[in-house]
């Protein structure tokens, strides 16, 4: 069921327009990066209420623009695949004997590279603004963290993309569904901080587990424990994986 | 045996009946051409029977296998070069080329001489390495075709595979398609707005009005059938005599007379001529100059659906469905 050649084309296509867009890779990074240094910068000196004294903003902040990068990657890729379905070439791979379950894996790996991609060239601009990077094997767990994260938004996206064919609708997601998510995460601040209300929210965000995660294996510190974030989000990657199987296996190609 | 087996295959939009019960069945080897106004149905039959759509009721199987039940089969055996662009225009025009061929399994070695084989018969070798972007509509026309002719699938969907090409490339396509036909046995089901195109190509054609064929038969046959020869004659003096001398003939199928000029349909004309000639002679009809024009499929076409096939003037129900369809689409 599983064919690897066309995963690999799927996966190769991605990073060949990837590599070409330049202005695709300006554009993802360049929000995370103004909110790196404006609020990195800008709040270094502030006491956020929530966050510990000794650990310092920027500290804090760093694993939240990662997830942040991550997030907006991902929605990057779901929205390419509403634009192959625009401009008709994804029923040039539907047509052809690749199984619908190789296509969304190829399409994952390439999103999935692409946002690590990004997180990594985040990771190495943080340091320049006085990040301290955690030990090797930390970093590789967070690289792991930050796949999860990513296979979960791209599947989310994935789905969509099938549910709704329509371009101009994903441009909604955008702002009500991906900067929702983002603010949410507790990226910025503490979701301790946020009223009752919003926080029920907070908790059912993927990304706030993704981002706590982070902070936990990068700065060691974190709301819940590692444990228990690192499981909740192999469950929703397993659990968006087949939502995105289905509806990809279900909806009609048109 | 046959290559499509098409069996009450139903399509519904809505309260729209896009395709409405069509059976017909191809044999293996075959070039099968669907023939029909704007709007007929053609892409939505293909739709159906490539597995992109799923019918709305009845049944298909394409080299045996179902399209609703064994989708995979039947794509690992269809190869199709669709109406509407479906190529990558981020990619080169061998980037697209190559990552179809691997999306079907072909070796690097054979797919560097398959591909450089079709961009020869599209005459797109200077631009193969060219974003796809950066070429013209036909270029991009031609590319899609090359995509589509790599493969060597066992049945090959061809949507106007033509539409808006340059005579001679044309030309280099059919010569191809029919080649791969004859030393492939490659199974090929084509719709065209070109009358040539599906003379010069089909063994068999069906003709689609509304959703439902309403011919089908070998393209000479279609013509004998639906459309005969149009004799028109100029005489002189009054036509009278030579109205009711025909009145009754078997191979004179319709009369029309004004003034001089006398306009028949008439069976075989090339045979009938003659004994026009001594009917008149015997009514005492002096004819002065004659022509015969032999029909095309074009008029056959006008004939059953009342539209002309070409998109310029299609008939206004097409144009009514056509807006129908934008409104769904949105
Ligand atoms: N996705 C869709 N949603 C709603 N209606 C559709 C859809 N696709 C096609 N139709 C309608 O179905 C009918 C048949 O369309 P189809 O594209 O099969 O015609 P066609 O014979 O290929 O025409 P053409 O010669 O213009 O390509 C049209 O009335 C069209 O408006
Ligand atoms: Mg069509």
């Amino acid at each position: 069921m599983i064919q690897f050649t066309a995963i690999y084309v799927l996966w190769l296509r991605e990073m060949i327009k990837y590599v070409r867009a330049k202005s695709r890779i300006v554009g993802a990074v360049a929000m995370p990066i103004f909110m790196l240094v404006f609020l990195g910068l800008g709040f270094r000196q502030v006491e956020v209420p929530g966050i510990p004294g000794e650990i310092g903003y920027i500290q804090y902040l760093v694993p939240g623009i990662l997830g942040m990068t991550i997030l907006f990657s991902s929605a990057y890729t779901g929205m390419g695949v509403i634009m192959d379905r625009q401009y008709g070439f994804l029923k040039e791979v539907l047509v052809t004997p690749a199984s619908r379950v190789s296509i969304v894996i190829g399409m994952m790996a390439g999103g999935a590279t692409i946002s690590l991609i990004q997180a990594t060239m985040m990771m190495v601009l943080s340091v320049l603004i006085g990040f301290r990077l955690p030990s090797l094997p930390q970093i590789a767990i967070a690289i792991v963290i930050m796949l999860l994260i990513s296979v979960i938004f791209i599947n989310i996206g994935l789905t969509l993309s099938s549910v709704l064919k329509d371009f101009h609708g994903f441009n909604m997601i955008i702002n009500f569904i991906v900067f929702p998510l983002f603010l949410l995460s507790g990226a910025l601040f503490p979701v301790a901080n946020l009223p009752g209300v919003i926080r029920v929210f907070s908790y059912i965000d993927p990304l706030t587990y993704g981002v706590d995660a982070l902070r936990g294996i990068m700065i060691g510190y974190s709301e819940f424990s590692l444990a228990m974030d690192i499981a909740i989000l192999a469950a929703l990657g397993a659990v968006t994986v087949f939502m995105s199987g289905y509806f990809f296996q279900k909806g009609e190609a048109l | 045996m046959n290559a499509i087996v098409v069996n009450e295959l139903t399509k519904k939009f809505g309260d729209l009946i896009a395709v409405d019960n069509v059976s017909f069945s191809v044999k293996e080897g075959e070039l099968f051409g669907l023939l029909g106004p704007n709007g007929a149905g053609k892409t939505t039959i293909i739709n159906m029977l490539t597995t992109l759509l799923v019918p709305t009721s009845g049944s298909a199987l394409i080299a045996g296998f179902d399209i609703r039940n064994d989708p995979d089969n039947v794509r690992s055996n269809i190869g199709i070069i669709f109406q509407d662009p479906s190529l990558d225009i981020g990619l080169t025009g061998r980037e697209n080329l190559e990552f179809h061929a691997m999306m079907y399994n072909i070796g690097a070695e054979e797919r560097r001489t398959r591909i450089a084989e079709v961009l020869s018969v599209v005459h797109l070798e200077n631009k193969a390495d060219t974003l796809v972007e950066y070429y013209s509509g036909g270029m991009k026309r031609r590319l899609e075709i090359a995509r589509g002719l790599i493969h060597y699938p066992r049945v090959l969907f061809l949507d106007e595979p033509t539409l808006g090409l340059d005579a001679q490339t044309r030309r280099s396509i059919w010569d191809y398609i029919r080649n791969l036909n004859r030393e492939y046995k490659t199974t090929v089901i084509l719709t065209t707005h070109y009358m040539e195109e599906a003379d010069y190509l089909c063994e068999r054609i069906a003709i689609i009005d509304n959703g439902k064929i309403i011919a089908l038969d070998t393209p000479q046959r279609l013509k004998d059938e639906y459309k005969s020869d149009s004799v028109s004659l100029t005489i002189e003096g009054p036509s009278d005599p030579l109205l009711s001398g025909l009145k009754g003939k078997e191979w004179v199928r319709e009369i029309a007379a004004d003034n001089g000029n006398v306009l028949l349909k008439v069976i075989n004309g090339e045979d009938n001529i003659p004994h026009l000639f001594q009917i008149a002679h015997a009514t005492g009809v002096v004819i002065s100059s004659v022509s015969l024009h032999k029909p095309s499929l074009e008029d056959v076409f006008i004939h059953l659906t009342g539209a002309s096939i070409r998109e310029e003037d299609g008939s206004k129900r097409a144009g009514m469905r056509e807006k129908h369809r934008r409104r769904m689409m949105r």
